[in-house]
């Protein structure tokens, strides 16, 4: 099954990149390059911006990679059934979602590397960090998997539009992907708000693995707070897509 | 093969033949969620091996949702189902090994070629990688697919998604194939081009199990057919064997008018007129836009019907009414279904 995805993927190359280059893209452009260059935000904006858009990046695309073809493939295309009645367990027709989805996230965070580079001239990276850098990656690309799960799986056909819309935006904004959570004292209602998604901590931990002087919140609470939240979206995900397979 | 006997009463595990069922249902159940009734209400079947088995009635008679039960995709409220003789709610990884499902509606990978669409089925079967590409371009052939082969399935018409479902599910040589309305919005030559390769298959030694609302259907390809009406099970047995069960070998359906209170003295006098053995009034014809109303009985007749519509009409006649229409006829699997169910399948 996965060979399927992949084999759908390699078919699609270039759409699969727009899709997971061309919005991280022009955040990187405008926020740390034009802005920058017009004197709006201090030089060390776009090294602050840059962790959270990668963070951004892996969280949305392992949605996106997720909600988007389950909603379309319970609710019209039917194409699941045919994976569905294949002798195999139902969770791992599920966890096979999760793990593509996963994979392209973590595909176009590692292509962000060289974007940002080309876009900022260079980018805040410490070798030394590496491990950090690619343990949040991979959770936040499995919490944007596992989102994409409960989405797909919860959402009728007709309601994406409003769903995505409501439950999107908020996301991409309360993620902490274009502020450091800690400066937001000033603002505490919204530091609250942040704090309660789980994308925050995937900001945080890849500013703390890459430009760890700007201030952040501890890698480990960073790491505990995604592991808790994937155990609790997996489990709601993975209870909704047996609902949806098995009447 | 199909004997005549209609095995409702087999316990749990037993063939009528002793042979081990290709499918079978136990006393099974399923009601949805909040709905006040039971979508299927204690049904019992057994599909014997090679047979092809046709559930026919109309919808929401519970036919798709018994389906769903034996290819595991609906858990039975209780009840027992199993598939080559493997219980699909304890095992339903094992079940989904016996069987193939060709759906009401295509549920063809579009991101995938025809071809590809059959080898990636094969591969989530576990169809070795040259069993899959040889066993691909079989069946293409076999189906009349082959110059198609790298297009994708959002090119295709209705008969030709059928046609390649119907290759997707021979693809790993199931035990059962569950075939949902087959020939559903097929137009006639697709349709019997469908019927044709069921037929081919039935040859080869596959069993089958079909829904359908369609009486031809059910006769032109069922060995034994199942009439099935808000989720009861009402009758099983061969489709000339139910037929037979009605009285009377011909049909005589009369169109009377205007309709009044006359009427029930008619139709008692119409039911006492000599070698008729039962009449059934039949629901108005929806698309009979008549200014006058009327009422529409059929008589099931031992012996020719034509010399009973000079007698009729005089009796109409007596009443006050008038004969407005008539058809001849031999009884049909629609028949049985209305002496079941007094309604007609649509």
């Amino acid at each position: 099954m996965l060979r399927r995805d992949v084999h759908v993927t390699a078919h699609d190359l270039p759409t699969f990149l727009a899709q997971v280059i061309l919005q991280p893209l022009f955040l990187l452009f405008v926020f740390g390059k034009v802005l920058g260059s017009l004197g709006y935000t201090r030089g060390g904006y776009a090294n602050l911006l840059f962790p959270g858009l990668v963070a951004l990046t892996a969280v949305i695309t392992g949605m996106q990679s997720l909600a988007f073809p389950l909603v379309a493939e319970f609710g019209w295309t039917m194409e699941i059934e045919d994976r569905l009645l294949a002798p195999m367990s139902t969770a791992l027709v599920a966890a096979e979602k999760v793990l593509f989805a996963t994979l392209r996230a973590i595909t176009a965070s590692v292509v962000m590397i060289p974007v940002g580079i080309l876009v900022l001239g260079s980018i805040p990276w410490r070798w030394s960090a590496l491990g950090l850098f690619a343990v949040i990656v991979i959770l936040g690309s499995l919490l944007g998997a596992a989102m994409g799960l409960v989405i797909g799986t919860s959402v009728q056909p007709p309601q994406i539009n409003i769903v995505f819309t409501l439950v999107f935006t908020p996301l991409l904004f309360t993620g902490s992907s274009q502020y450091p959570w800690p400066s937001l004292s000033r603002l505490p209602w919204f530091k609250v708000v942040t704090a309660m998604n789980p994308m925050t901590y995937v900001s945080e931990g890849l500013r703390a693995a890459m430009v760890p002087r700007v201030p952040h919140i501890e890698p480990w609470i960073c790491v505990s707070v995604l592991v808790g939240s994937l155990l609790v979206l997996m489990t709601v995900g993975v209870r909704a897509f047996y609902r949806r397979a098995i009447t | 093969m199909s004997g005549v006997q209609v095995d409702t009463t087999a316990p749990p595990g037993a063939g009528v033949t002793g042979e081990e069922p290709a499918a079978a249902v136990y006393d099974l159940v399923k009601r949805y969620g909040r709905a006040p009734v039971n979508a299927v209400d204690g049904v019992t079947f057994t599909v014997r091996p090679g047979e092809v088995f046709g559930l026919l009635g109309p919808n929401g008679a519970g036919k798709t949702t018994t389906i769903g039960v034996l290819t595991t995709r609906v858990r039975p409220t209780a009840g027992r189902a199993t598939v080559g003789g493997v219980d699909v709610v304890a095992d339903p990884v094992g079940a989904r090994g016996q069987i193939a499902v060709v759906p009401q509606r295509s549920n063809l990978d579009r991101s995938l070629s025809i071809r590809d669409n059959l080898i990636f089925h094969a591969a989530y079967h576990g169809v070795s990688p040259r069993d899959r590409a040889r066993r691909a371009d079989e069946l293409l052939d076999q189906f009349g697919l082959l110059p198609r082969a790298n297009s994708k399935p959002d090119f295709f018409s209705g008969g030709e998604s059928q046609r390649v479902m119907i290759a997707r599910a021979l693809m790993h040589a199931p035990r059962v194939l569950f075939l949902d309305e087959p020939s559903t919005g097929l137009d006639p030559a697709a349709r019997l081009f469908v019927w044709d390769r069921l037929r081919d298959l039935k040859a080869a030694g596959v069993t089958q199990v079909l829904t359908t609302h369609d009486m031809y259907e059910a006769a032109a390809l069922a060995d034994r057919i199942g009439i099935m009406d808000h989720g009861k099970l009402l009758a099983l047995d061969r489709p000339a064997a139910l037929v037979q069960s009605l009285p009377g070998s011909t049909t005589l359906d009369l169109v009377l008018a205007p309709a009044g209170p006359a009427v029930s003295d008619l139709l008692v006098e119409l039911s006492q007129l000599p070698a008729v053995e039962r009449l059934e009034e039949l629901p108005a014809d929806p698309d009979d836009q008549g200014s006058e109303p009327a009422v529409r009985v059929r008589l099931y007749v031992a012996g020719e019907a034509p010399g009973l519509v000079a007698p009729a009409a005089a009796a109409a006649a007596g009443r006050g009414m008038r004969l407005v229409d008539i058809r001849l006829g031999t009884p049909t699997l629609e028949d049985v279904f209305i002496h079941l169910t007094g309604r007609t399948l649509r």
